[in-house]
Parts: C-alpha cells; structure tokens; sequence
C-alpha cells in the first residue's frame, strides 16, 4: 500500500480537500459539527445519499489507483471498513453472528445443490473461529456468545470493530466517533486496540470531539471547518488549544471568564423553594436536596456524573418519582405532575432531546410551538366561539423564524424535519422550544451535551440573553464547571445526592472541585 | 432479593399467561364434560394430525419478522383448488393426495409471491394487509370457482359441477380420499387411532423447520426479521427474503390445508378456508407464541390446548347450561379474544423491555457509583 489520497473538488459543502494518509497510519479528523467531515466519510465509503444528490467530484486515489465506488459494497471490496455512529446490529444476535453478518462461511449440502446456494448450511465451527479471530486481532475481550441486546453499549460498539476486523481485505477503518458512548475506560482499550491495528498496517481514521484523544493515538491530524482543510498537520506538533482554535476558526476562552456576573444580591426574593427533596432517577438519585433558588438569577447546578444533579430537574417537573416540598412563587407546587407545573410557569429543556425534547418526525414550527400550543392556548385562533381552535400557522411560522434568526439555527426552512437538523442545532430548537413558552422559571438540563464548542458559546449566550432580557429565572444543569463558572450566578454543586455547597461563579475551580469529591457515595 | 423474586414470578405469569389460562380451563371443563379419556385422546391426537402441519407453516414468516400470517389463507385456497381438479379427475387416494400437493405448489407459490409483495410494500403492518388480502383474494377464488369452473376451466365431472353447467357444487365430495393419509400404517392402541403417516409427514416438517434455521436463507431471514435496517447495510437482500418467507409459508399451507381436508373428507367450497387462518393463529398463540417468537414446541402445545377446549368446553357447556350451543360460541370468542390478547401483550412485552433496559443500565450505574 503506497498511500491513499483523496481530491474532491467544487463541492459546495466540501470544498478543495486534499489529504494523503499513509499504511498503518492514523489519522486524527475533527472539525466543528457541519464542518463537513460526515460528508466526507460518506463520500469515501460510497453512501447511497452522495449519489442520489448529484455525486462529487475530484479523485480518490487508493493505492495509487482511482477509485469510484456506487455503492458501499463497493467501498467493503477495496478494503474501507467504517463503523457509524449508531449501531449497526442485529440484537438478538450473538456477537458471532454479528461479527459475521452476511459473510457466514458455509457449507454444501443436496438441497443446496439444487436450490441454490442459500439453502448452504452454516458452518458454526467456522464461525466461532473467525469471530475469535477478529476479536484478538481487536486487541479487547468480548463474549463472543453473548447476544448483543443484554451486552452493555461499549462492547457493542467492540463489536462493531470487530466485524469491520475480520473482513481480510480491511486496509483502511473510519471510525465516526467511536468514544462518544464509551466509559473512559473503555475508551483507552478503544485507542490501545487503534494503535494495535495501525501496527498491523491498517490505517485509521478517527473522527472525535475527544480532542486529547486524538493527540494520544493520531499520527496526523486534519482539522475541517466549512468544508474546507484547514490545517494538516502531524499530532506530535500541535496541542488541544491549537486545534480548538483552528476549529472555529477564533479564540474560545476554554479558560473560566465569568464575565458580567450579577451582583451577590441577598436580597432578592426567594421564587422557588426546594426542601427535602427526593427523586428516584435512576443513576441520578437525589437524596435529600434543599435549596432556593433567587428570582431573575442564572442558578448553576453542577456536580460529577452520577451524584443527583440530573434527579433535581427531572424530579422536580415530575418526570421521576419524587417526594419533599417544592415550593413557586410561594405556592406549592405537586410533585410527580408535569401538567402542574407548566401551568405553573416552569420549563424544561431535557437533557434527552432525542426521547423526551423533540418530535423528531414534525416540522421544526411544530417543536417550537407545540408546548405553547398544549399548555396555554397560544397560537390558536378561537372559531364558532370557541368550540373549534384553529392553529395559527402565521404566528407559528412568524415565533419560529424569530427564534431561528436569534439562535443562528442552520436550517434549510421552518418546515424541516427536527430529525434533519445536527445534535447541536436540535438542541437549539429545543431551546426555543422552551422560549416559546414565555416562562416565569426555566431549568436547562446539559444544554451542551454531545454538541461542539462554536455552538456551546451560541447556546450558553442565548441562555444568558433570555435571562438577562426577559428577567426569567434559570437554573442550569452542567457536567462541565467551566460552562457553568462562564454562564451562571452562583454554582450549587451535588454531590452524593445532597448539596454538597453553593458559591459565586467567581470562585475558584479548585474550590468547586473539592467540593465536587466531598460526599461522593 | 426477595422483590426481585416476586418480579420474576410476575414475569413468567405475564409471558405465559395464555397457555397457563387454557390449561385452567381445561382443568375445569375436563371432569364437567364427562368423556372418557381414551376418548378424549382420540380426538386431540386426530386433531393433531389434522391441524399441525397448517399450524408449522405459520412458523417461517415469524422468524423473518413479519408477525403472524394471515395470508396463510392463499395457500389453503390453492390447495382447496388443487382438490378440485384431482376430485374431477377421479384420482382417488394417496396418489390423488400428493397429486393436488404437487399442483397447489405453483398456484401458492404465485399467490406467496403476490402477497410478499404486497407486504414489502407496508412494512410493519404485514399483519393487517395479509387480513385484508385474504378477503380480497377469497372474492377472486369464488369468481373461479362458481363462474370459471366449468366454463372456462374444464370441470368435466357431474359429481363435482353444478348441474347448471359451470360451477363447483356448494360441497366437494373427498369420501375417496377420506382419511387415507391417516389409516396408512395407522395402529390402533387402547382405542387411539395413531396416524403414523401423517405424523412422519408433521416429523419431516418439523426436521426441515429445524434444518432450515440453520441455512444461510434462514439466518438471512433471522436477521431480517430482527432489523431490516441492519441486514440491508450488510448486503442481504431484504425484500426478496421476506417474499421466499411468504411463498414457503404458503406454500406449506397449501399442503396443509389437503392434509385437514383429506381427514375430514369433504368440503364447503366456497367457505372451507375462511376461518382457517384465524384457529391456526389462535392455536399458535395458545402455545405461548407471540408475533415475533414461535417454536414447534409452541405448536404442539397450542393445538393439544386449543382443541382440548373445544372438546371439552361444548359439553361442560352444555352440562352447566343445558345449551350445547355455547361451546360453538365459545370457539370463536376465544380465538378472537386470544389474537387480540397476543397482540396487546406483544406492545406491552415491548416497552416493558425498553424500560427494563433503562433500570438494568441505573442499575449498573449505581454499582459503578458505589465502587467508585
């Protein structure tokens, strides 16, 4: 293998890429969501959608040779391999059957020679030997008998690059965020068996948002923005504040610059009360929480994963059993009855946008103005008195580009599908979602979960705007400190389910940390 | 510990609610009806033969995913057909049953294929379309049969045509070929009529059923049947295994539906397949199948349950309330009632599986935290 390059040329969406990857070389790929890599990857790999919407140009050189592939099937016979995003298994499948999906070797039998060769037999001898195979090339342990529904989410993911591992012809692996759903440790056997396989002459090319672990694993590395290139350079020389930088292209302060913090006003009146709070969320258990939360402030809730952050919000709007006292305006309000509380005033944007935040199948109109739609009559236009309501598709439509415009949501129009849109952009709509509502008191659960950094300062501003214009009063979920320190008031930090303390956002990090680690159970 | 037990007990009550449900009931009835029990033996090993080899071809389409088959219908008309012609003929016995088989072989195949097809067009609601399509295509098989029959198609024999000139008469007259299946080989033990042969032929199914889960074709369909999505991306072809499903169905269902009709020995032409497809799915689901999973264990089980309460239930019936017409009611309450049972439990089982999948990954959540 001489060396794989890669033209495209006059694409709107990709434009002018040229990079070379060497045998047994990894290659380090990020850039912000949108930045085009996904494109590229389908390109290379021969995605049905690349043709049906007009093809590329320029030239894929692997081994020397031009290479034009149709279909993926096409891309497997060169010898691409890529493992997406989701997962691409059959649940009721042992990680065998899996592995060998459609390539079980066989065997000859009567009826076959007369019926054609899927009658054949499997041979699960066979089987079993090529899975082990793969899975110890792989470098990782997996049950190669498990069946893939009761195995936790790493090993599927194990799984996957395994299959892509005992196909012979394998010479290149594109790996499309592959830690995203690892636990750190299954993430550094990930990276180990990455170097393992780049030894074994295989090349890798990696796409994270992990960008330390691109400088652990990566020979090179090749950041994207706009669909363009703009830096190719080997990974021993360049650091996570570089590539962050050429990322989005400006400065992002990753460093604490709690800007504008409001006064410490004491004073200010108590609007929402929580006492003795419980929630069972599951993994997220709230033990006994109490806490008051002050009228037009940015409240910070952090804490690591796992401790009850999470459970306050989810319990509070009833989403999780619940029990305690919370208290609004002076008014209790009833826990485990979401109903109440947005009638209450209160909004919640879920850390779950995919299950709980978003119609996905609906037009980004009807995210937007769903709720206000259910909860307050909004967007409705009375007829015959009232007996019949009519949706106000103008208002709708008019609400929905408002908040497009201010939350730069890229879209190609308000009637897409919400499903259409990248994670970060959903996150967005999911926000407005929530701004549509017009509410007194608005919980943001993780609102910079799994989305990249230009879009969190987009997010984190917007948040800050709605608070600081409309005078609502946030309280903010965050695992990252740094996100929280820059964006709220006072940080509350959980932790073991219970408070662990509350400060200003000017305090230090270190001061935050410890408090982080105090109670942890 | 111990609430985890009670949870399991609430488990296997809920998956096996239908079967432990029938077995009650047969418990209950069996002392009121006062048969005998090599009586009742009898006919539940009669029906056995008559009904399982219908019921086995229910088998395939569910393992490639695509819920019960109701268009298992096609086949039985196929096979109903086939009778025809061999009953003009006047080929009578054995060779006169394996000469309709052979026949009804293209003709389920084309309506298989037809029906496939369809379905491949409404993924997902395979169920309803194969109801829908069985009315649709019983309208086309009565058009054959009153208007073709004899006018178009040769019918030449007075004992089957109308004596109008084209037609079928209202019943078909297998007296012939009445039970020669069954009385090949057939022993008598303690009063129980065994018909080895059909059980060799319900065997050989079964084996091929077996063999077939290993072929290629059958891991295709098993990968198909779990997520089409996936065994696309991997270069299966999913529409044309889901069409073979089908046509083997039907296929098989022609055959079985000769193999019931040759034990009763005549037929209603015009309504002999109608409620075929529903008792089949009922007895099916009886054994504790559900849409997405069925065994041959479920098949035997199902029909020794289904047909003991129909033996059983007139006469209990008609012992508590001196009507024995309740037991007639009863058959089809009860085949409706355990479809839509299944079907529900089915959704239920569903989500119930997603949700657990959420407390088993806390769960581990938790253990993780506590270690940490």
């Amino acid at each position: 293998m001489r060396g794989i390059k890669k033209d495209f040329f006059g694409n709107q969406v990709l434009t002018d890429i040229n990079f070379t990857l060497g045998a047994g070389q990894v290659l380090g790929l990020c850039g912000e969501n949108g930045a085009g890599k996904s494109t590229l990857m389908k390109i290379l790999f021969g995605m049905d959608v690349i043709r049906e919407t007009g093809g590329y140009s320029g030239d894929i050189f692997i081994n020397g040779e031009k290479a034009a592939f149709n279909t993926p099937f096409d891309a497997l016979a060169a010898g691409i391999g890529m493992v997406h995003q989701e997962f691409s298994l059959i649940p009721g499948f042992t990680a065998t059957e899996n592995i060998l999906l459609n390539r079980e070797p066989q065997k000859k039998n009567v009826i076959s020679e007369v019926f054609g060769e899927r009658l054949n037999t499997l041979d699960y001898k066979e089987m079993d030997r090529r899975a082990a195979a793969a899975i110890e090339k792989m470098g990782v342990e997996i049950d190669a008998k498990m069946v893939i529904s009761s195995m936790p989410v790493g090993h599927k993911q194990f799984t996957e690059i395994a299959r892509e591992l005992s196909k012979d012809q394998l010479k290149l692996l594109i790996l499309d965020e592959p830690t995203a759903v690892l636990t750190e440790k299954e993430a550094e056997a990930l990276l180990d068996s990455i170097r393992g396989m780049a030894a074994r002459g295989i090349s890798v090319i990696f796409i994270t948002h992990r960008l330390h672990e691109i400088l652990a694993v990566c020979d090179q590395v090749v950041v994207m923005r706009d669909g363009h290139v703009v830096r190719d350079v080997p990974a021993g020389q360049t650091s996570v504040d570089d590539i962050t930088r050429w990322m989005v292209g400006r400065d992002v302060q990753t460093s604490a610059a709690p800007t504008e913090a409001k006064e410490e006003n004491a004073s200010a009146n108590v609007v929402m009360s929580i006492k003795h709070l419980w929630v069972d969320m599951p993994g997220e258990t709230v033990r006994d929480v109490s806490l008051d939360v002050r009228e037009g402030e940015i409240l910070g809730i952090g804490g690591l994963a796992g401790q009850g952050k999470l459970g306050i919000p989810n319990g509070v709007m009833g989403l999780y059993e619940a029990g305690g006292t919370v208290e609004f305006d002076g008014r209790e309000i009833p826990l485990n009855s979401p109903r109440k509380c947005l009638d209450a005033s209160l909004a919640f944007v879920s850390e779950d946008r995919r299950e709980v935040g978003l119609l996905l199948d609906e037009s980004l109109e009807w995210n937007v103005a769903f709720p206000a739609m259910q909860i307050q009559n909004k967007f409705l236009k009375n007829l015959l008195g009232g007996l019949v309501k009519w949706r106000d598709e103008k208002a709708i439509h008019k609400v929905t580009q408002k908040y497009v415009d201010q939350l730069q949501i890229k879209c190609t129009s308000t009637a897409q599908k919400a499903k259409e849109l990248s994670g970060g952009n959903q996150q967005k709509i999911c926000l407005a979602k929530a701004f549509a509502l017009e509410p007194k008191f608005l919980f943001v659960s993780e609102p910079t979960r799994g989305i990249d950094v230009g879009a969190k300062a987009l997010v984190l501003n917007a948040l800050r705007q709605f608070n600081r214009e409309s005078g609502v009063t946030v309280v903010m979920i965050s695992s990252e400190l740094e996100e929280l320190r820059q964006t709220c008031d006072r940080i509350a930090i959980i932790s073991g389910g219970r408070v662990a303390g509350i400060r200003p956002a000017t305090d230090s990090s270190e001061e935050f940390g410890a408090l982080m680690v105090s109670q942890v159970i | 510990m111990k609430m985890k037990k009670n949870f399991n007990g609430f488990d296997f009550l809920q998956n096996n609610l239908v079967p432990l449900m029938f077995i009650i009931i047969c418990v209950i009835c069996y002392p009121l009806s006062g048969f005998s029990p090599s009586y009742l033996l009898n006919e539940i090993v009669t029906r056995m033969g008559r009904n399982i080899f219908l019921i086995l071809s229910l088998l395939i389409p569910i393992m490639a995913g695509m819920g019960l088959n109701f268009g298992m219908t096609l086949g039985a008309m196929a096979g109903q057909i086939a009778l025809i012609f061999v009953t003009d003929w006047q080929i009578w016995g054995i060779p006169g049953v394996v000469l309709a088989m052979l026949l009804s072989i293209p003709l389920s195949a084309l309506l298989g294929l037809m029906c496939g097809k369809l379905m491949n067009m409404a993924k997902g609601r395979e169920m309803i379309l194969g109801y829908m399509v069985n009315y649709f295509v019983t309208g086309l098989y009565q058009l054959v049969v009153l208007f073709l029959m004899g006018s178009i198609i040769p019918i030449i024999h007075a004992s089957v045509r109308l004596p109008r000139g084209f037609g079928i008469r209202t019943t078909v007259n297998l007296s012939n070929m009445r039970q020669c299946l069954d009385n090949q080989w057939a022993i008598l033990y303690k009063g129980v009529k065994i018909p080895i042969l059909t059980f060799v032929i319900i065997g050989l199914l079964c084996l091929f059923i077996i063999w077939f889960r290993r072929t290629k074709l059958g891991q295709d369909m098993r990968a198909v049947g779990q997520d089409m999505d996936v065994a696309r991306a991997a270069g299966i072809n999913v529409d044309r295994t889901r069409i073979i499903s089908i046509i083997i169905s039907t296929v098989l269902a022609g055959f079985g539906q000769i193999i019931y009709l040759q034990n009763i020995g005549n037929f209603p032409t015009c309504t002999a397949h109608s409620q075929i497809g529903m008792f089949c799915i009922a007895a099916l689901l009886v054994g504790g199948a559900s849409v997405e999973k069925a065994s041959i264990g479920n098949v035997f089980l199902g029909v020794i349950l289904f047909h003991t309460m129909f033996i059983v239930a007139p006469k209990a019936g008609g012992a508590i309330t001196g009507n024995a017409m309740i037991g007639e009611y009863f058959r089809v309450f009860v085949s409706y009632g355990v479809i839509t049972l299944a079907l529900i439990m089915y959704e239920i089982k569903k989500r119930r599986a997603r949700s657990q999948g959420g407390q088993l990954l806390a769960q581990a959540q938790k253990e993780g935290g506590v270690q940490a």
